[in-house]
């Protein structure tokens, strides 16, 4: 399965762990908020994606299937 | 499907079209999303009403209660008075829990689908149904079929709302408004969060998304703004730019600070004779300018609709910004032409 990285920024407050945790896939903006590289996780970040979201301070970042994602 | 709501917010501080709508027609409007709502099987119509025309729609919904002529409900519910009230999902958001911000996700009621609508197209929607799809499509292009209401403001000599065939070009809109009050500087192009374009380029474009494709434009909240070239492009933007900043609802970082840092830099831009650029550098306020238009986003469009607008001013102003850096403006009033609302001075 598929998945990919998505941020809710109502919720993110620009702790920058994320960035830390996962600099392959997450820069900073000149704010200090996420910005996504590509939002598609290959298969050998599984790991630390999932542990950057999981450790989110204000759950602002997670995982989502990308098949299972309908339309917006 | 459980509701339909009419979404009659109307946050664009130059448009008039729905206000106008609603003040004109809102049988017209009450028809089509009852009709909306028997196609969809929603229990309850909710039409979301600028506070100017909120009495209207209430007085022609209670006609309607008084001869049970609807099979469902009709609530109306005055607007909340804010720029980004009119996004879909802050509409949803209003009328579920009273919070007029935008809420990042698909909008529902209840929490079932709702369906959320702009008034004219619920009333294009009753004449669909009164006259069925080929009376409709006997107007406009059969691409973008039927009539459609713009604001036209700004300097034409008679602004205010028309209902046109969709694809009329640019330039006829401008003469049924009357024609340019001036020379013709520059249009903005479907709204605040539009797009700015060359009147050379936009004339002879038909006012539909497919024709004005071709300066970047597309019909948006239905808006035509007629700058005169007696006016600055480059003040109008700053001065848009930070109601826009001002507008954000306040809650995704990168709109709060990105859109408040881009109208900070148009400000300086704007204005030929500080000294103090000279030290801090045009050019670096430019490039900072396109660097973070790159970087704003949000939950909703807002941010990226500003950006939008501020790089097709940065296109077509571009002579203008150079004029500018020698410490010259070509505007020969400083007047503001395209309204902004006053910003509301924070309580005690």
């Amino acid at each position: 399965m598929k998945v990919r990285l998505a941020v809710d920024l109502i919720a993110c407050d620009g702790r920058g762990l994320c960035a830390e945790l996962l600099p392959e896939l997450i820069t900073l903006d000149d704010w200090g908020y996420p910005m996504l590289a590509r939002r598609q996780v290959p298969a050998v970040l599984r790991g630390e994606a999932a542990a950057a979201a999981r450790l989110c301070p204000k759950l602002a970042l997670r995982l989502e299937a990308l098949e299972a994602r309908g339309r917006r | 499907m459980r509701w339909v709501i009419g979404n009659g917010v109307e946050g664009e501080p130059a448009s008039d079209k729905d206000k106008v709508l609603l003040a004109v027609a809102p049988h017209l409007v009450l028809d089509g999303a009852v009709g909306a709502a028997e196609l969809t099987g929603a229990g309850e119509v909710v039409i979301v009403a600028h506070h100017s025309v909120r009495e209207i729609v209430s007085r022609a919904a209670e006609e309607r209660l008084d001869c049970g002529w609807d099979p469902v409900p009709v609530r109306v519910v005055t607007a909340a008075d804010a720029f980004v009230a009119g996004e879909a999902s802050a509409v949803v958001h209003w009328v579920d829990r009273g919070l007029a911000t935008p809420t990042g996700r698909p909008p529902r009621l209840d929490p079932r689908p709702t369906l959320v609508q702009n008034v004219e197209t619920l009333a294009h929607l009753a004449l669909i149904l009164r006259y069925g799809s080929n009376w409709f499509r006997s107007a406009g292009s059969p691409e973008e079929p039927g009539t459609t209401l713009i604001t036209m403001a700004g300097a034409v000599r008679r602004p205010g709302v028309y209902e046109i065939e969709t694809g009329t070009p640019v330039g006829e809109l401008i003469e049924l408004a009357g024609g340019a009050a001036a020379p013709l500087g520059a249009l903005l192009i479907g709204g605040y969060s539009g797009t700015w374009a060359e009147p050379a380029a936009a004339l002879p474009l038909p006012f539909s998304s497919a024709g004005l494709a071709a300066v970047g434009a597309s019909p948006g909240a239905g808006m035509i703004a007629v700058l005169p070239r007696t006016a600055c492009g480059l003040a109008e933007t700053a001065r848009i730019t930070r109601y826009l900043a001002r507008s954000s609802a306040g809650q995704c970082g990168p709109c709060v600070f990105g859109l408040d840092a881009i109208a900070g830099r148009l400000e300086r831009l704007a204005v030929p004779d500080r000294l103090e650029r000279l030290a801090a550098g045009r050019d670096g306020d430019l490039a900072l300018v396109r660097r973070w238009l790159g970087q704003v986003r949000g939950a909703c469009r807002h941010p990226e609709g500003t950006a939008r607008m501020v790089a097709s001013a940065l296109r077509v102003f571009a002579t203008e910004a150079g004029l500018h850096a020698g410490g010259q403006c070509s505007a020969m009033s400083t007047a503001a032409v395209l309204p902004v609302p006053v910003p509301r001075e924070p309580g005690p």
